[in-house]
């Protein structure tokens, strides 16, 4: 584990660089992270991010269709919003742990 | 008289209701199920109909053969569930009361969700392997295939037998080259996950076996739409992959009624204890198989071992006691790696498959993640015990809980 710090805050990080807490995320915060991924964030972007992070805190599992129904974005745009691997990043800026799909 | 109604008589219902009705009394115990099809279709053996390894006649039995006496059988389609009344509504317009309510309807492919995959191509040059109808096109559309791309594509996860994408690609390869074709098809496996599979051990074991058999790997894939006039199938981030015949394991979704009745997240799957087996938002209802979100493989095996848990921890809701019988997730999958050979996984919530011997240490005679033929005769042999053991509730000779005995760990 490593600390890196964020927007004047050390956050504990694990080696792929996803928080190991989420309590300490904020919008600046994510901002910090976001420009690591290349992204400047918009009002579009942290919705998004506030929509996983409610999701997650209540256990449930992400996918792209639930982001894409989430009436924020369709899948298509969430793509834009996180090009690459749109999930993955937007879990890393959201402060939640990596996605992982069971077996 | 209490009265148990379990829905869908496929492997999950119809092993609990065997289970079931030997041990609860008939004069203080009514039990019913209901399932839509006459036919109790074998799943597993779907993989090896487009082979011609298996011929349709050997999935299929009728249904009313495995439901044991003393519970009434219904052929209808459900339409809802009303969990707060304690109501099931039958498409035949049956209303059925219940005490107790077990959910095993599993899951279907649901191709009308991606754009395209159910349009001009669907069952001409596009196939499943999943339904009884779509491996038997896609046997004959095999056998007339000369030469192009051949895909495999997996449209979103989680999705049922979680390793039978991959068996298809294996066995298509030994096939292909049976046949003396290998060198004029490119077989292409298309995937959301980032690799071969989903846990690290059997993703890299895997991922050297496609390459070694020459499929071409494409990770992260998520599929936007099917292209039918150019036959290439497009992805979010503006990928194409054009193919001559596409074997495709579209999106996996539990039953419509889950989701009419409220019983369920976006997938139609419902809500459930991973350890107890009951619904997590009525005491009443308990979830078998496929149907549940538990994280662990949609598989047969899993039904089985779930089924166990469940059966003790019904009868301690029904004594009114707490629930103590607590599930693993355990998991145990044997992979065809290509016509006579194979390998076997088994796992659980907290462990990924690891290479290793099974069910003994060293002696085996199955091997973890290592391919050897006993494997493939092991996957063979599971019709039988299908058929004549598990759903009928009779002992299989595996142990509910995972072991990490013989299992190499680093
Ligand atoms: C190609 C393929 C290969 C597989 N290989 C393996 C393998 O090697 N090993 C393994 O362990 N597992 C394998 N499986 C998975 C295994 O078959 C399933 O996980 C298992 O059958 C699930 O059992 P279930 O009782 O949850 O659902 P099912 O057995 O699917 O039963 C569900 C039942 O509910 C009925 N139903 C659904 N909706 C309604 C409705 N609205 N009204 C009335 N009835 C309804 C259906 O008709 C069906 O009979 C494979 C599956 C496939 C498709």
């Amino acid at each position: 584990m490593t600390q890196r710090t964020y927007a004047g805050i050390a956050v504990d990080v694990n080696d792929e660089g996803y928080f190991t807490q989420s309590s300490v995320w904020t919008p600046e915060i994510a901002k910090a992270v976001a420009t690591e991924e290349g992204i400047d964030l918009t009002d579009r972007h942290i919705a998004v991010l506030n929509f996983i992070r409610e999701k997650t805190a209540k256990g449930e599992a992400l996918s792209l269709r639930s982001i894409g129904k989430s009436g924020i974005v369709d899948a298509k745009q969430f793509y834009e919003l996180f090009p690459g691997a749109p999930l993955k990043k937007a879990s890393r800026i959201a402060g939640i742990a990596k996605p992982s799909s069971c077996v | 008289m209490k009265k148990l109604v379990i829905l869908g008589a496929g492997t999950g219902g119809t092993l609990i209701a065997n289970k079931l009705r030997k041990k609860l009394p008939s004069a203080q115990w009514q039990i019913t199920i209901v399932d839509k099809e006459p036919d109790h279709v074998y799943q597993p053996g779907f993989l090896f109909i487009p082979f011609g390894i298996y011929e349709s006649r050997q999935v299929v039995k009728p249904r009313k053969k495995f439901i044991p006496a003393g519970v009434q059988y219904i052929e209808s389609v459900i339409e809802k569930v009303n969990p707060a009344t304690n109501i099931v509504e039958l498409a035949n317009g049956t209303q059925l009361t219940y005490d107790y309510l077990i959910v095993a309807t599993g899951v279907d492919i649901a191709p009308y969700e991606t754009p395209g995959l159910a349009g001009a191509e669907w069952h001409k040059s596009i196939f499943d392997f999943y339904t009884l109808e779509g491996a038997t096109r896609l046997q004959t559309a095999l056998s007339n295939f000369k030469e192009g791309n051949l895909v495999i594509s997996i449209v979103e996860l989680p999705f049922k037998c979680p390793v039978a994408p991959l068996e298809f690609a294996f066995l298509a390869d030994s096939y292909l080259r049976k046949k003396g074709i290998r060198e004029k098809v490119n077989i292409f496996y298309t995937t959301p996950l980032p690799g071969a599979f989903t846990k690290p051990k059997a993703t890299k074991i895997l991922g050297e076996l496609l390459e070694k058999k020459g499929i071409q790997l494409i990770p992260d894939f998520n599929i936007e739409e099917v292209d039918n006039s150019d036959k290439k199938l497009v992805s979010y981030d503006g990928r194409t992959v054009p193919f001559d015949l596409l074997t495709i394991i579209p999106v996996n979704m539990g039953a419509e009624y889950i989701g009419r009745s409220g019983m369920g997240d976006d997938m139609n799957f419902v809500p459930t204890n991973k350890h107890t087996l009951q619904s997590v938002q009525w005491e009443n209802v308990f979830v078998l198989g496929d149907a549940a979100n538990i994280p662990t493989s949609k598989a047969g095996s899993v039904v089985h071992f779930a089924a166990e848990i469940l059966y003790e921890n019904f009868l301690y809701a029904i004594e009114g006691k707490p629930l103590t019988a607590s599930f693993d997730g355990h998991a145990n999958c044997f992979i065809v790696t290509g016509i006579g050979e194979g390998t076997l996984i088994d796992f659980n919530y907290d462990v990924e498959p690891l290479p290793g011997s099974f069910p003994l240490p060293v002696i085996g005679p199955m091997k973890l993640l290592k391919i050897n033929r006993l494997n493939y005769l092991g996957k063979m042999a599971f019709k039988w015990a299908y058929w004549n053991l598990l759903i009928k509730g009779r002992h299989m000779p595996i142990s509910t809980k995972m072991s990490m005995s013989g299992k190499e760990t680093d």
